[in-house]
């Protein structure tokens, strides 16, 4: 027969193998578009490949962050001690699994994508490069925060003490955290990083325009990233929040469906908003006299944009709250 | 966990309200933003017609939204209603 223990040793051996599988797909697809994007660039100036290939590792080295991240919980999780832990730590390890393998995933390919525009605009500019490796790594730093908040609920689910909270429905709540912050990362690290190849392009092509673009991406970066700040908050209520103990399937998915709603919901707002942030960012850089009229009408789109995300946290609320 | 009947339909009901609202709003974010930016590039190019520009896109980007308001109904349909 099985035991609590056996349950629990298996659990941590699968949300290992998810954390780490998830969480390298973003990465190993970021670095491989940046390596492309590089001999892309040096195929036609292989005179420039020292600064096209350090600005290449650099941008490849922040791509694998976050996938670095998922190998430490992986092995914290793989290692865990299963022993005398209640069940609920079966599904408090299947939630850190999911939230920091599901948050690498857009981390990853987010600053792929700022390294890979990076080498280009190096090749056509070599005389800007020290701007370009500066734009860039403000853009692809960005990128990794949505990873970081995947690992935060990934760490509290695993060495939080979860004694007080009840098995019932306490599984779909821990379950429901670490999807809230895993799938709600993925848009908005896609995004920014779709938001960074294009200032990092401006920069490129038109350096004296460098700090207003700059200034613009921190603005756009800063709206991308409030779904992902969404799907943080959800998860850290779903945590926090204190439910009483219920057997019946309806309060247990009622907190698992407010993870899923806003994890999902997280991912749409994010990925548009950086394609707007992107286009406006282009024209920025190209015409600084119009960025006040492009960083209002950036704005305008990105809040409507960002209506999906809202009703999708009010749903979680709603979920948790009142029902 | 004792399951009734009732209990089952309502789970699957909050369930089903969070996978609407969730999934449903995939795609009007992404294409309200792609609107959104395609307006700022059209500005760019000729910020005089801003007005009807920026008319153009709110316009396109509300119907784009009634997928996602579709979603939103639907959700607290299952929530209230059902």
């Amino acid at each position: 027969m099985f035991e609590t223990i056996d349950y629990v040793q298996a659990s941590l051996f699968l949300s290992s193998g998810l954390a780490m599988g998830f969480g390298a797909i973003g990465a190993g697809l970021g670095e491989g578009y940046a390596a492309g994007m590089a001999n892309d660039g040096l195929s036609s100036r292989p005179e420039k490949s020292v600064e096209v290939i350090k600005n290449m590792l650099v941008g490849q080295a922040i791509a694998e962050s976050a996938a670095i991240f998922a190998l430490v919980v992986a092995i914290l999780i793989l290692f865990g001690n299963a022993s005398g832990q209640p069940p609920l730590k079966l599904w408090a390890c299947l939630g850190a699994g999911l939230s920091m393998g599901l948050a690498a995933i857009g981390s990853g390919i987010g600053a792929g994508l700022a390294a890979g525009k990076a080498c280009i605009g190096i090749v056509r500019q070599p005389a800007n490069s020290n701007r370009i490796l500066t734009t860039m790594l403000i853009g692809s730093s960005v990128c990794q925060t949505p990873a970081i908040f995947g690992m935060v609920i990934a760490f509290l689910l695993l060495f939080l003490d979860l004694s007080a909270i009840p098995l019932y429905p306490g599984w779909a709540a821990v379950l429901g955290a670490g999807l809230s912050t895993g799938l709600s990362a993925i848009g908005p690290a896609i995004g920014e990083g779709i938001a960074t190849t294009q200032a990092v392009d401006g920069v490129a092509r038109h350096h004296e325009t460098y700090s207003t673009t700059n200034r613009m991406l921190l603005v756009g970066l800063g709206v991308t990233e409030s779904t992902a700040v969404y799907g943080f908050l959800i998860s850290l209520m779903l945590l926090f929040y204190g439910f009483e103990e219920s057997h019946t399937l309806t309060a247990s998915m009622g907190l698992l469906s407010a993870g899923v709603c806003m994890g999902f919901g997280g991912i749409g707002p994010g990925l548009g908003e950086g394609i707007t942030a992107s286009l406006a960012l282009r024209w920025i850089a190209r015409k600084p006299e119009d960025s006040g009229i492009l960083s209002r009408t950036m704005l305008v789109g990105m809040a409507v944009a960002e209506s999906t995300g809202i009703y999708s946290l009010i749903i979680a609320l709603l979920l948790i709250v009142v029902m | 966990m004792d399951i009734s009947g009732a209990d089952f339909i309502r789970g699957l009901a909050l369930l089903g309200a969070g996978l609407a609202m969730g999934l449903g709003a995939i795609g009007p974010g992404v294409g309200e933003g792609f609107a959104a930016g395609k307006a700022c590039e059209a500005i760019g190019r000729k910020p005089e017609e801003a007005g009807l520009l920026t008319r153009t896109m709110l316009v396109g980007q509300a119907v784009s939204e009634s997928t996602g308001i579709y979603s939103l109904v639907i959700a607290l349909l299952l929530l209230f209603v059902v």
